[in-house]
């Protein structure tokens, strides 16, 4: 707690946490819209989406290691997801779609912890990181200090978020996921092979995952036990912006960034990831309580 | 012998092997312990998860609290051991169950996959304050403190007590279930709005049913640190991805919702996960991680589920000694009005984001 008044002393230094936040928060409504995705769509949450980030991150980290440019890395590890994507859903993943979600969610927080073991045990337990080979920026006389990787990051993540909506919007694959969403059974009468629209969905978030993952790679670090964190993030965003708008996604998680940063810079950088965990319970509970009183149930 | 004969000689044979493990496998001893205590694990995860219908992924917070209240009073309150370690483990009981007091209310309102997420964070977020706060050695854990008795000594008698609590918890769910207490719990996993439309304070009986999870973790925390040695908040005291998952993972394993179930699913699940570290060696966490997928894929009814598919006569909830519901024949009418069609244990939850 006893940063707290350096932040009123120094407006600049208030300033760069709350930029800090923002880039990081494009990085999180990214993932956070690939998640609403396939819950909104194939009534599944994905535990698993931490790892998906996480193993995005790695094979940027061996395209980059490769000695390809790290830009590369990123259309790879989202090439390389959007197959993994596939396979999982062809082997685990369409046995939940649709049912029971404890059984969904037990299902993929099995598959995150084979993810992460099988990691950790390839590429082992080290943090590792992407150079980007980018400089700094320094504005308003050196008081802020913005890296530009981390200004590319955002550009990158939120261009893919709007390439996102106008593919969901325009191609004919978007028009299917959409039409399946709204009624799996009018869909499949209509003549949508589903399971396809659904493996597709589900491949298209992995490899959203591993865009971002190449992006987290560049700007911060990566493990293999990165996951969770990510996973509850995104949760977090979902259902605090519904799953319609990538404005109000973006924006939730910008905020989900700043509180975070704020709150690691205040009660130090041990603390941040409890504070995200304690965040999301204390937004449920308080979503919940809301909802009580009108005699309904968080659903 | 008569038809009741087979199963008390076979009884009163395991319960002998019980009792004669640390003399005859003397090698063996820590890993029975643990045996001991996944039963543990899985019959207090079974009161919420399986009885009750609230499948909670956080039932670790309360076992990592008692485990560093125990360690904290035998380091700080200048006891000599054993009473220290009893002290403790009431002190960790009464934490526990405090804790769950004071989160039920709030936490127990939510309801399915959100009761689940909140629980999971509630359980890792607990083990990231642990591993930043220094009085309790942060994250480079606490040593516990040394066993006054001799060398193999220390092994057989947390093997007893492991034992004794596993045993008075089977003993108390028993009879939780038998009571009105276990109807009311499955009343609440059948329809809670019905539950408490029909006069079940549902609240109250949610908290209670969380505080006797919360009391029997917080006891068995501290003997556990104590056979540990070493008390890590991340990979012991707070082990989500491994202890955590698996209460779920052996409860649906012997069969969610029976008595017989968890004990059943943590026997399998502990011999599998040792064979696991005996063969492969490396990858027996991404073997522990497929066969999580495994399981919850192809067997989410477990081995009691199974069996009473395969043999309805045999193993009919009657005669496995779960004969709650035939007391109240009223309270089994209601619901066999209401529900027809609804499988027990799996109350069909449907989302939209």
């Amino acid at each position: 707690m006893s940063n707290l008044p350096i932040l009123f002393d120094n407006p600049a230094l208030a300033l760069q946490v709350v930029i800090d936040g923002i880039l990081v928060g494009a990085i999180f409504a990214l993932i956070a819209y690939g998640m609403a995705l396939v819950w909104g769509v194939m009534n599944v949450i994905n535990i698993a989406q931490g790892e998906l980030v996480m193993l995005g991150g790695y094979v940027a980290w061996y395209v980059v290691r490769a000695g390809l440019p790290p830009a590369l890395g990123i259309v790879i590890a989202a090439a390389a997801l959007w197959l993994v994507g596939w396979l999982l859903y062809r082997l685990v993943i369409f046995r939940v779609v649709d049912g029971d979600l404890f059984i969904a969610i037990l299902a993929t927080f099995g598959l995150s912890i084979l993810i992460q073991q099988l990691v950790n045990q390839v590429a082992g337990a080290d943090v590792q990181s992407i150079q980007s080979g980018l400089g700094t920026l320094v504005v308003a006389g050196g008081m802020i200090a913005v890296p530009e990787i981390k200004l590319v990051a955002f550009a990158a993540a939120v261009l893919l978020g709007i390439a996102l909506v106008v593919f969901l919007k325009r191609s004919r694959l978007g028009q299917a996921i959409r039409a399946t969403a709204q009624n799996a059974r009018a869909a499949r009468i209509l003549g949508i092979d589903t399971h396809r629209v659904y493996a597709a969905t589900f491949a298209l978030n992995a490899a959203i995952c591993g865009a971002a993952g190449a992006l987290v790679a560049m700007t911060w670090v990566i493990h293999p036990y990165l996951g969770l964190p990510y996973t509850i993030r995104s949760f977090m965003i979902v259902i605090v912006a519904g799953i319609g708008n990538i404005a109000t996604v973006l924006l939730a998680g910008a905020g989900l960034g700043v509180a975070e940063n704020f709150a690691g810079f205040v009660f130090g950088a041990q603390y941040q990831t409890a504070f995200v965990f304690c965040l999301l319970v204390a937004i449920l509970v308080a979503r919940s309580a809301i909802l009580v009183r009108q005699r309904k149930v968080l659903r | 012998m008569t038809r009741r004969g087979g199963p008390i000689l076979l009884g009163a044979s395991l319960a002998l092997l019980a009792l004669a493990f640390p003399r005859l496998f003397p090698a063996l001893t820590t890993q029975a312990t643990f045996l001991w205590l996944m039963i543990l694990f899985a019959l207090t995860w079974d009161i919420l998860g399986g009885q009750m219908g609230y499948n909670s992924f956080g039932n670790i917070l309360f076992f990592g609290v008692g485990m560093y209240a125990c360690a904290v009073v035998q380091r700080d309150s200048g006891l000599a051991y054993y009473p220290a370690l009893l002290a403790g483990m009431g002190c960790g009981a009464a934490i526990s169950v405090a804790l769950a007091l004071l989160l039920g209310p709030a936490i127990l309102s939510l309801r399915g996959h959100y009761f689940a997420i909140a629980t999971l964070a509630l359980g890792v977020a607990a083990g990231d304050l642990a591993s930043a706060w220094e009085y309790i050695g942060a994250g480079s854990g606490m040593t516990a403190t040394l066993f006054p008795g001799a060398v193999g000594e220390r092994e057989r008698f947390f093997y007893y007590l492991l034992l004794a609590l596993a045993v008075a918890t089977f003993l108390l769910v028993r009879w939780l279930y038998s009571r009105r207490f276990g109807l009311a719990l499955n009343a609440i996993r059948d329809d809670e709005d019905k539950a408490e439309a029909m006069g079940i304070r549902t609240t109250r009986y949610k908290t209670i049913a969380w505080c006797v999870a919360a009391a029997i973790l917080g006891v068995a925390g501290g003997p556990v640190g104590n056979v540990a040695g070493f008390i890590d908040p991340r990979e012991l005291a707070f082990a989500g991805s491994t202890f955590g998952v698996w209460m779920v993972l052996m409860a649906m394993l012997g069969g969610k919702g029976t008595l017989w179930g968890p004990v059943i699913g943590a026997v399998v699940f502990h011999v599998t996960q040792e064979a696991f570290w005996t063969y492969l060696l490396g990858w027996q966490r991404v073997a522990m991680g497929a066969l999580i997928v495994l399981v919850v894929l192809f067997f989410p009814a477990g081995i009691v589920g199974w069996l009473r598919r395969r043999w309805p006569q045999r193993f009919s909830p009657a005669r496995a000694g779960e004969s709650a519901e035939s007391r109240e024949p009223a309270m089994r009418n209601v619901e066999a009005i209401d529900s027809p069609a609804r499988a027990p244990g799996s109350p069909a939850q449907r989302s939209s984001a």
